[in-house]
């Protein structure tokens, strides 16, 4: 993992901690128009009135008064390749990025600490109509739209960190696909902290509408921190009738990042939505990506993968409610956890009444990697309603010394025999992946192995 | 060849193998016949080195000439001048690899190899895939993909193995036949010295053990170098393969050794004759 801080100048960043001042200060900062300044000011009393949640993964550590919460870099919006400043750049080659940054240059948005440095689209799309902007920019220039989506999804009272994020947010992106415009190329942002102690506390914000297609790729990776950094981000997205939304997302957090993201869709009529989630690194991750199934024939789909490595807890997992007949659903959910890692499956699955003959099957499968380390699973199935048609599986089983013995006896070394069955365990989420993340993947897995081997 | 020495094995603390001698001298075949718990499989994992066996006595070495010859005349072609110093060297080198020392994929890179009475389910791993890594690691040869795949469609064939097998995932779903030409394929493939088969016979109806009969003898054509050691209960298979050497297993000694016409006294009297308490010694 890379783990190299650059240095870095920043024009403007609040003092450490919250209060109503940093949040007015914030709000003054970007320019925004009042209803936003008093939005953050009524979630950061939500946030403040919510008390921490004890459910999940341990959060004492987490202080929120160590934190700042704003930082501005020096770069302001830039729309073109040559005007990324070298130092970004560099950031961007250490993480192993060009490649697929410059195959993908036209569609590329991605966010350097808390703005968009870099946003260019392709030409053909803005033709279309296709909006690809940050989404402190969209607040500007598209307000109506805007305010006609934000926070419809997951507002603040949802749960504190999403209070939080709704007072803090900054950065993020916003995607909006006209009626019928099928985007047929990932589009792609990469998310980094650079920051000592700077949250990260980006908006995302995605509206399909009907007949559109859009996938859109997140992928992370934080430098090396010695106090806790945490990343709280919020993504909705709108999925109107028969429309298409594919959100990938793979996270490569430093150990000390403290990941606490709320994710959820809504699927209208006809339309499908499929989160792929890929959890690597952090030192605590709560997600669970959700659809709201909310229109006939609606389907949705979450993969997710979770590695967690010593003195990580990877809380992650999925939630589909079923509010309509005829809908499908899909949860696949593996983890893996090695070196006294702890990796839970959190799941809900709810059908309404409302949802006649709706059908869903979720399977979740762990995999330990030494005595060790840890998994657990907590499912929650709520049915309403009989004739939906409900799957559930689970597997706990562990890189067994036979299996070991078997590819061993073949002529691979332990390390080789280790990897080629891990790989094999999360062939079903890699499968789903353009491929250049794939690669990424297979790499992060492999150095996941090489500290596995006692 | 192969010489096993006093070989003596506990397992969580029991002794399984009381003292076993074996030398298995290249292209011969050995069977070693048992009922069961007498020690057969414990004697093929302790020859492939499986962690859960504990050798508390004995030697097992191999002796590894011929891999060696053939390096030497490749680098004859290169420096001729250095012949005799390289062959006398290697020599020495190949007087002895003394298995026991080495983990079960350096066995394997030394030329042993175990077929499984019940091979592993690899899930998600291709079996192309894993094919072409073992073929790496054991030979060092880092064959192109085209020419693999050349060499495997060539050994499928004449194996008789359905081609959607090998983009199947490792034991995933095969039956028990299929399970059994797999290791075959893994045998054709890595051309060890020494091939242990565990029960390659069992759970086979007359049909599939018919087919891994005629996939052994292609095996053994192609690699007349190659020993094989051939635990079995029954003599079925080895009505297609005929055993150099038949000996007879009870209670982690082996109580007899003969050639083949072994298994027909062993057919008309039963296992008991030899039990180890008994000790009839050879016929």
């Amino acid at each position: 993992m890379l783990d190299k801080k650059q240095a870095n100048k920043n024009t403007f960043k609040v003092k450490k901690g919250l209060n109503r001042s940093i949040v007015t200060q914030i709000s003054e900062q970007k320019n925004e128009p009042g209803w936003m300044t008093d939005f953050r000011l009524e979630a950061l009393a939500i946030f403040e009135r919510m008390p921490m949640p004890t459910w999940g993964a341990d959060l004492s550590d987490l202080d929120p008064n160590n934190i700042y919460y704003y930082i501005k870099p020096i770069e302001s919006q830039k729309n073109a390749w040559e005007d990324i400043p070298d130092k970004i750049k560099t950031t961007f080659d250490k993480l192993g990025i060009p490649e697929a940054e410059q195959k993908f240059l036209a569609g590329v948005g991605a966010q350097y600490e808390s703005e968009m440095v870099y946003k260019k689209l392709k030409k053909k799309w803005e033709e279309k109509g296709v909006l690809f902007l940050d989404t402190g920019t969209a607040l500007k220039e598209h307000p109506e739209l805007f305010k006609k989506y934000f926070a419809t999804i997951i507002p603040p009272h949802d749960n504190k960190f999403a209070a939080l994020n709704s007072a803090v947010w900054s950065g993020g992106s916003f995607v909006y696909v006209p009626e019928k415009v099928i985007i047929d190329m990932p589009l792609q942002a990469y998310f980094r902290i650079n920051a000592a102690q700077m949250g990260q506390f980006e908006r995302t914000l995605i509206i399909a509408e009907p007949g559109s297609s859009v996938h859109y790729v997140e992928g992370c990776s934080a430098p090396l921190h010695r106090t806790n950094s945490l990343h709280s981000a919020v993504v909705e997205l709108v999925a109107l009738k028969q429309s298409h939304i594919r959100y990938t997302t793979i996270q490569n957090w430093s150990n000390n990042v403290y990941n606490l993201v709320t994710k959820r869709a809504v699927a209208h009529a006809k339309a499908h939505v499929e989160w792929i989630d890929g959890n690597f690194g952090s030192k605590v991750t709560m997600k669970y990506p959700s659809i709201i199934l909310q229109g006939e024939y609606a389907k949705g789909q979450i993969i997710s993968i979770a590695v967690a490595g010593s003195g990580q807890h990877q809380d992650a997992g999925g939630k589909i409610i079923h509010c309509a007949p005829f809908t499908k659903s899909n949860i696949i959910s593996k983890s893996m956890s090695k070196g006294g890692g702890r990796a839970s499956y959190r799941g809900l699955l709810k059908v309404t009444k409302e949802a006649k003959y709706s059908e869903s099957k979720v399977q979740c499968d762990a995999l330990l990697l030494d005595e060790l380390s840890r998994s657990d699973t907590y499912p929650t199935v709520i049915v309403n309603e009989s004739s939906a048609d409900i799957g559930h599986e689970a597997s706990v089983s562990k890189v067994s010394e036979e299996q070991l013995f078997y590819a061993q006896s073949r002529g691979l070394s332990q390390q080789a025999a280790r990897a080629i069955i891990v790989n094999g365990f999360i062939d079903a989420f890699v499968k789903e992946l353009p491929m250049e993340y794939a690669v990424e993947i297979n790499r992060l897995i492999a150095m996941e192995m090489e500290g596995s081997i006692g | 060849m192969l010489e096993i020495k006093n070989l003596k094995v506990t397992v969580d603390d029991i002794e399984i193998l009381q003292g076993i001698d074996l030398s298995v001298q290249p292209g011969s075949i050995h069977a070693i016949m048992g009922p069961n718990g007498s020690g057969k499989s414990t004697l093929a994992y302790t020859l492939m080195g499986h962690p859960a066996y504990t050798v508390t006595a004995g030697t097992v070495f191999l002796q590894d000439g011929e891999r060696v010859l053939l390096q030497d005349q490749s680098q004859n072609q290169d420096q001729s001048q250095s012949i005799d110093q390289n062959q006398s060297q290697n020599q020495d080198q190949s007087q002895k690899i003394d298995v026991l020392s080495l983990s079960p994929d350096k066995r394997a890179k030394a030329g042993i190899f175990l077929s499984f009475q019940q091979p592993l389910v690899l899930a998600g791993v291709r079996a192309d895939i894993f094919l072409l890594e073992a073929y790496r690691a054991v030979t060092g040869h880092m064959i192109s993909v085209p020419d693999f795949t050349q060499l495997l469609e060539k050994l499928i064939e004449r194996l008789g193995i359905s081609h959607t097998f090998i983009v199947r995932n490792v034991n995933e779903g095969f039956s028990g036949g299929e399970k059994k030409k797999f290791e075959l394929l893994q045998l054709a493939l890595l051309k060890p010295k020494i091939a242990i088969l565990d029960e390659i016979d069992s759970g086979l109806d007359i049909d599939a053990l018919k087919s891994v009969a005629d996939g052994l003898s292609y095996i053994r054509k192609e690699n007349p170098a190659m020993s094989f050691i051939i635990i079995t209960h029954y003599r079925r298979i080895l009505d297609y393969i005929r055993p150099d050497q038949v000996h007879i297993i009870d209670k982690g000694i082996l109580v007899a050794s003969g050639d083949y016409r072994l298994i027909d006294t062993l057919e008309s009297r039963g296992y008991e004759v030899y039990r180890a308490e008994s000790r009839v010694g050879d016929i």
